[in-house]
């Protein structure tokens, strides 16, 4: 009784602080000034079409460095929490194989859900997309091959191989800047090239195939790990 | 006009599910029920024109934090046969 | 450029809604007593938040900040919404799942230890 006469209490409060902070709030109509001198200057300094991916990779670059830093030692606890310790063995439950329909199907849709997943990460910086969308479809993919055989056990030494690269790939990329152009992570150590094709914007698509095969190969570490 | 009626049948949509979410018993429908709100918030985030967000939101969060939900709940069923370790 | 009713609403609409799935996520995490509808809780206040700052963002009448054949280079400034809020979202989402996966990690062991996932169970800090 007390528990939910406290809990109700905290909701109303705050409950009317977020009522204040939506009274009175006018949106604005036009861009604060940061955001004007990324839109304005972004295309003409870093030469990509996707301004979102602009601030991501190369204004805000270290920000990203972190966060795939925080999504690596996230992946390293689950692994270390789930792992199988001694005198532990396999739980062994009796499963039924998966329908032909489905085994058919997922050898169907499975390279056509790759493919769209390093398109997505490939493109990022002429369309909507990048990295993190092209590791998640990756990821999808290997969801649904784990949801249709139970049995499948995804080859630890490729995965493994892949996430280590791309990490280290994408802190070299950031030293290259470095040294060769402005700063870490400047993407204009390479050649600029036209507005608007698919190898422009200097390095930035390189940063992302390595954000992309990282986030990918990560979050299907972690989901084959949940599995059991 | 026609967009703000499909924005506000679309939150009611989220507010819906969360209260479902929340309130529900069984775990399951718990968890399916938060990544309907996932769902409708990607749907959202289209008409907000951010459509970087919509993609990760929908891939991530009404996908893979649907099904690790389901996954962890599998594993620590309670079914009749398991003796609970000892303590 | 005066704001009518319908572009102030829109904003306003959602950041309700958002505020309205922080209150009820954070209800789910202190009324329920399962690990894992807790956990659940926990996701949900994630999309409200993520939900309010997509909205803050928003400009009335504007579309996404992606320079192609809708919006020419030149003209820019004054037609795309701003992009600094979907790049802070971006984020938060991965960030949001990884933090998930490892609390679901923590409430299988619990699980395997004690036996069940009330958090009444989970004796061993208390006097």
């Amino acid at each position: 009784m007390i528990k939910r006469a406290t809990i109700l209490l905290t909701l109303v409060l705050l409950g009317f602080l977020f009522l204040q902070m939506v009274v009175g709030y006018v949106p604005s109509s036009t861009l604060n000034p940061i955001s004007r001198h990324y839109v304005a200057s972004g295309p003409d300094e870093l030469g990509a079409a996707n301004i979102v991916t602009a601030v991501l990779v190369t204004y805000r670059g270290l920000d990203t460095l972190g966060e795939v830093a925080v999504l690596f030692i996230s992946a390293a606890g689950v692994g270390l929490m789930l792992r199988r310790r001694t005198g532990e063995k396999a739980e062994e439950k009796q499963r039924r194989p998966s329908s032909e329909l489905v085994g058919t199907a997922i050898h169907f849709l499975l390279p056509l859900i790759f493919v769209l997943g390093i398109y997505i990460f490939i493109n990022g910086h002429l369309t909507p997309g990048g990295g993190f969308q092209g590791g998640a479809v990756l990821a999808s993919g290997i969801m649904l091959l784990l949801l249709a055989d139970p049995d499948t056990h995804l080859n630890h030494t490729i995965v493994h191989l892949l996430e280590s690269v791309s990490g280290f790939g994408y802190v070299v990329v950031g030293v290259l800047g470095l040294v060769f152009a402005g700063g870490f992570l400047d993407n204009r150590f390479l050649d600029l090239g036209t507005f608007g094709e698919l190898f422009s914007a200097g390095a930035m698509p390189i940063i992302y195939v390595f954000i992309g095969l990282k986030v990918g190969t990560e979050l299907s570490a972690v989901l084959e790990r949940m599995k059991d | 006009m026609m967009l703000l009626l499909i924005s506000t049948v679309l939150c009611i949509g989220i507010i819906v599910s969360a209260l479902l979410a929340v309130h529900l018993g069984n775990t399951v429908s718990a968890a399916i029920s938060a990544g309907m709100a996932s769902l409708f918030a990607a749907i959202i985030y289209l008409v907000l024109a951010a459509p970087d967000v919509a993609m990760t939101e929908a891939a991530i969060g009404s996908g893979l934090t649907t099904v690790i939900f389901l996954y962890s709940i599998r594993r620590t069923l309670t079914d009749g046969t398991k003796e609970p370790p000892e303590k | 450029m005066s704001l009518s009713i319908e572009g102030a609403s829109l904003p306003i609409l959602v950041l309700t809604s958002g505020f309205i799935v922080v209150l009820i996520g954070l209800w789910g995490m202190m009324s329920r007593r399962n690990i894992i509808q807790i956990i659940i809780g926990f996701s949900l206040t994630d999309t409200g938040i993520h939900m309010l700052i997509v909205a803050v963002g928003y400009l009335h009448g504007r579309t996404a900040p992606i320079i192609d054949a809708a919006v020419d280079r030149a003209r820019a400034v004054e037609m795309v919404v701003d992009p600094i809020p979907s790049a802070l979202v971006l984020t938060a989402i991965v960030i949001g799942l990884g933090v998930t996966a490892l609390m679901l990690s923590y409430a299988i062991q619990i699980y395997k230890k004690n036996g069940s996932l009330l958090i009444d169970e989970c004796s061993e800090l208390k006097g």
